[in-house]
């Protein structure tokens, strides 16, 4: 054995919690909230993610150093998007 | 742990070793994935914000039932993986083949139902490049949604497509009985690859088709 092995219903809750949220985030769609519908969404798209990492990427049972690697992706999308919108959206800033 | 087992490369000192460098090494992939999708995310929120509009209205032209059932499979898939590694790490080779089968399938009733709704888009003159007609007012901002549309989700189905293959080629060798409780990192890493993959749908959904709703 390399890995603890997880127990199956572990992989079941989460797969029952990742089809609930994902209704979740078709019924919020259909009730207007202005710009919160996108936060939600996101929001929701987040949790599903982390959900997916955690137990069926193993993350959660993983080294540390894999912790960081994964962090490292999100941290570097994150750098790509914020600065990238920082110049879009404060371009008419300044006339 | 015998650290003369037949899988054990020699620059690693036990199978535990060298099975956390193989994940690793899998992630690290997988980082470079995150910022390959990463730029068209990009330009997906860069021309939602210059054209919320017009990203809106061409929302509408998706189907959401489509989208959801999809959503649905590919965790499902997500599921049957776990389950593979899980079998795998149980020793248990039948179960193991079932379940890569069963997520090999599910993988292709994905692709299928993505053909359909692009089969729809064709016929509905909304493939840009290639057949495009829109009599309104935001037509250009329409044409580029659903440029992002076919180029993200068609990367996403060439993805799924190497997936794919390539738990048919684990599916061979498992039955093969190449794979046991102290040796699996190949299931593993596939498995990493594969729900990479549903990661990347998880997001593409709620941008795609869930911001023209009302």
């Amino acid at each position: 054995m390399t890995q603890p092995i997880v127990p199956r219903y572990v992989y079941y809750r989460v797969f029952a919690a990742l089809l609930a949220l994902t209704l979740l985030t078709v019924a919020v769609a259909y009730v207007d909230l202005g710009p919160l519908n996108i936060v939600l969404a996101l929001g929701i798209a987040i949790c599903k993610a982390l959900l997916v990492m955690l137990f069926f990427m193993h993350l959660r049972y993983s080294t540390h150093l894999t912790w960081i690697v994964a962090a490292t992706g999100v941290v570097w999308l994150g750098h790509l998007i914020i600065f990238s919108m920082a110049d879009y959206l404060s371009r008419g800033w300044i006339p | 742990m015998a650290a003369s087992h037949d899988a054990l490369a020699e620059q690693f000192d036990d199978l535990r070793q060298q099975h956390e460098a193989a994940s690793l090494g899998m992630w690290v992939f997988l980082v470079t994935e995150i910022l390959f999708f990463g730029g068209l995310f990009l330009g997906y929120t860069v021309y939602r914000t210059t054209y919320p509009e017009a990203f809106r209205e061409a929302s509408h032209h998706l189907d959401i039932l489509l989208g959801a059932v999809n959503t649905a499979v590919l965790i499902g898939s997500s599921l049957t993986m776990a389950l593979s590694v899980h079998s795998a790490q149980e020793g248990k080779r039948r179960a193991l083949v079932g379940f890569l089968l069963v997520t090999m399938l599910l993988g292709a009733v994905f692709l299928g139902i993505k053909g359909t709704e692009y089969t729809h888009k064709y016929h509905e003159h909304l493939v840009p490049g290639l057949r495009f007609e829109y009599d309104a007012p935001h037509a250009g901002q329409v044409q580029l949604f659903l440029a992002l549309y076919f180029v993200m989700t068609g990367l996403h189905a060439f993805h799924l497509t190497v997936g794919i293959g390539l738990l048919g080629v684990l599916a061979v060798l498992a039955w093969r009985g190449r794979f046991s409780p102290d040796y699996y990192a190949p299931i593993e890493t596939s498995g990493l690859y594969w729900h990479f993959v549903d990661l990347v749908w998880i997001f593409l959904f709620p941008l795609l088709y869930l911001i023209g709703v009302h």
